[in-house]
């Protein structure tokens, strides 16, 4: 039983990061307003907001198994509260925090005609910041890091989400060459940030270790 | 027919992503820039109105009680 | 109440300037008016009800363009129940019209009496009075500095940008409020929520001017020239080919002919008259016996505005004219309504086209299709005023285009232009 909770967590984590990934090549495509005759914008808006529905049903099985799962000592609260847990405290926390920013998209666009089309722009770049953090957690946190369809499943990622932010600084419409300029230096900063950091940790051996995973877990103990 | 619902733009926040017209080409029709020209709603297309409303990228468009 | 003999009927606003020949100072404004009659409510009545009965009953319109009428505002505003803000609009955006930069040259005490007779009686505590150069602003502070501190409203002079639309109310509002001089789609209206929030009560300088005349002789007073539809005076800005250009002050329902005879008259043959400014109307040269209403002016095809009359010469080419003055107004687009910002360039670029003799059928077409589907489709009602005016240039011009339809047919077309665009300030 506890195998398969562990199991469902990593498998419905993986599965979220795919999908966060669709919802920000959607977002994106939205954005830049990809579509028109034979892709109606609507449906890209519409499968914008499903796909993060859907990925968020996966992300509450992805916590709920993880808290269910004795393997590693994860509660209730850490689920919502980052950098509180026992387990892998920054690499779990990270991923609590694109959880809890991504419920506050999810909130702040269904309730986008009460609190003003202004601030929920403003909001909603923190999409990209989510996506990122997600990122991270899930290399920082994964237990399957270095299996090869994972790597390969983190590559497309990026490499996608890194293609669309591109299309987007590029994107026609208002020229804003600063706002573009500092959008492009940023994803810049991050992405050397995110390889350095994934060649020096969790591609390495002993990442486990170092990130924080407590020597005897409580399952093991009883054993 | 009765038509007691209209569509009212805010043309400073509309831009022209055109989802509205896409979903109501029957009461939406877009210049030649590709900004939206509003008609009355039919009652049958009220849902579809709301719709078009509520999925608006810039929350240009408002539907009220015609006067 | 009577009419003092000291103000005909004919001349209001610019009495004391013609009979004293000099800009007039407080003493010269008091001796020839009085002290300002107290219109404030009384304790337990409502705010505004004297004075907006008396404009009410003069049948006062807004000389800013709009021709509302000021009473109904002024209740708009006090309906509201809260401190309202009180605004003198004397930013004069369009180029063509120089009555209220005038008006506080000569006269800025009628002004400021005015907005101070609003303000007591809507119990407004700040008045701010808009003005674009620097040299009205200064003629507005030292006016200011005479009259010493006014009791318990405080008054600033607000610079505004020489942009065409900044000198729409809203756009008023939204640069009083610290935001960008640019046009706000309504409602709200300045009248529900305007400066800071507050309800605010924008008009025109030379609306404040009559305030303070009807204020102290009345209605009937007021009544006594004018129209029964249109009562009053009005000022006036009559330029291009008369004799003596400049800001005249004449009953409302005096003919085109009229205004041009007390401009000087004509200073050679006329075709046509630019009416209401850049976002107004051509009216033929035919049509000059007009009378000057907002009503009469409409069904003629023409627009009243803040008053602005230019005579178009013979000799000058009213389609090559009008497309210069159509690009003007494409650039003075304020760039945030799409059907504004893309059409306006579009139907001067028609228009340009149809000037030049470049526009074949396809051209003509085209640009009454984009003439109306422009209009009505901006916050403001700036399209709809370039989309009037190059309207009604096809319609008057319209004779005249058949000489436009080859390249250099229209020798008249090659001149240089003759309205202006970007001096006249």
């Amino acid at each position: 039983m506890n195998g398969l909770l562990w199991y469902s967590t990593r498998a419905t984590g993986e599965v979220a990061l795919l999908f966060l990934t669709g919802v920000v090549v959607l977002g994106v495509l939205s954005a830049v307003r990809f579509g028109g005759r034979r892709v109606p914008r609507f449906v890209i808006a519409g499968m914008h907001r499903n796909l993060t529905l859907a990925g968020l049903g996966f992300l509450a099985v992805h916590a709920g198994t993880a808290i269910l799962d004795s393997y590693a000592p994860i509660d209730l609260a850490d689920a919502v509260v980052p950098f509180a847990s026992a387990y892998r405290p920054i690499w779990l926390g990270l991923g609590t925090v694109a959880f809890d920013t991504l419920l506050i998209l999810t909130v702040t666009s269904l309730l986008r005609t009460r609190i003003g089309v202004r601030r929920w722009r403003v909001l909603h770049w923190s999409a990209y910041a989510c996506w990122v953090t997600a990122f991270v957690h899930a290399l920082g946190t994964g237990s399957d890091v270095r299996v090869p369809v994972f790597l390969l499943l983190a590559g497309v990622c990026g490499a996608v989400v890194l293609a669309v932010v591109a299309w987007r600084i590029a994107a026609p419409g208002p020229r804003r060459r600063g706002l573009r300029a500092g959008a492009a230096l940023t994803a810049l900063i991050v992405l050397v940030f995110v390889i350095g950091w994934s060649a020096d940790g969790p591609l390495r051996p002993g990442w486990a270790k170092r990130a924080g995973t407590p020597a005897r877990t409580p399952d093991s103990a009883g054993r | 027919m009765t038509v007691p619902w209209r569509l009212r733009l805010n043309p400073i926040l509309c831009t022209g992503h055109a989802l509205c017209a896409e979903l109501l080409p029957e009461v939406i029709v877009l210049d030649e820039w590709g900004y939206p020209i509003l008609s009355p709603v039919p009652d049958e297309l009220l849902s579809l109105a709301r719709r078009a409303v509520a999925d608006c990228p810039t929350l240009a468009l408002a539907i009220e009680p015609a006067p | 109440m009577t009419a003092p003999a000291t103000a005909p009927s004919e001349r209001r606003l610019l009495a004391g300037y013609h009979a004293l020949g000099r800009p007039a100072g407080l003493r010269d404004h008091r001796a020839r008016y009085g002290a300002l009659p107290s219109l404030g409510p009384e304790p337990g009545e409502r705010a505004g009800t004297r004075l907006i009965g008396l404009l009410d009953e003069a049948g006062l319109t807004g000389r800013g363009g709009g021709a509302f009428p000021t009473g109904r505002k002024l209740r708009s505003v006090a309906e509201s129940g809260r401190s309202p803000v009180v605004v003198v609009n004397a930013a004069e955006g369009e180029p063509l019209s120089g009555k209220d930069r005038l008006l506080l040259a000569v006269a800025p005490h009628l002004v400021l009496d005015g907005a101070v007779l609003a303000a007591s009686a809507l119990r407004a505590r700040r008045i701010a009075v808009c003005v674009h150069s620097a040299e009205s602003a200064a003629q507005v502070e030292s006016a200011l500095a005479e009259r010493g501190p006014v009791r318990s409203v405080a008054v600033r002079v607000v610079r505004v940008p020489g942009r065409y639309v900044a000198s729409e109310e809203t756009a008023l509002v939204n640069h009083l409020s610290g935001r960008e001089a640019k046009p706000a789609f309504t409602p709200p209206r300045p009248f529900e929520r305007g400066v800071g929030g507050r309800p605010t009560l924008v008009a025109n300088a030379e609306t404040y001017a009559h305030i303070a005349l009807i204020a102290r002789y009345g209605p009937r007073w007021f009544r006594a020239c004018g129209t029964p539809d249109a009562p009053g005076t009005a000022l006036f800005t009559v330029s291009g080919a008369v004799l003596r250009p400049g800001v005249i002050e004449a009953p409302l329902g005096t003919s085109v002919a009229g205004l041009l005879r007390m401009a000087g008259g004509p200073a050679e043959q006329l075709q046509a008259i630019l009416t209401g400014g850049y976002g107004g109307a051509w009216l033929p040269i035919r049509r000059a016996r007009t009378p000057a209403t907002p009503a009469a002016f409409a069904a003629a095809g023409a627009a009243l505005g803040p008053g602005i009359i230019v005579a178009l010469p013979a000799r000058v080419c009213g389609v090559a004219e009008s497309a210069r003055i159509m690009r003007w107004l494409a650039d003075e687009t304020a760039g945030q309504c799409g059907p504004c910002t893309f059409g306006l360039p579009a139907i001067a670029e028609d228009l340009a086209a149809l000037a030049d003799g470049r526009a074949g059928e396809t051209v003509w077409r085209r640009l009454h299709g984009r003439l109306s589907a422009v209009a009505g489709r901006g916050a403001c009602r700036h399209p709809d005023g370039a989309v009037r005016f190059a309207t009604s240039a096809l319609r008057v011009f319209g004779p005249h285009l058949a000489a436009h339809r080859h390249p250099g047919n229209c020798p008249a077309a090659q001149g240089p232009g003759l309205l202006p665009t970007r001096g006249g300030r």
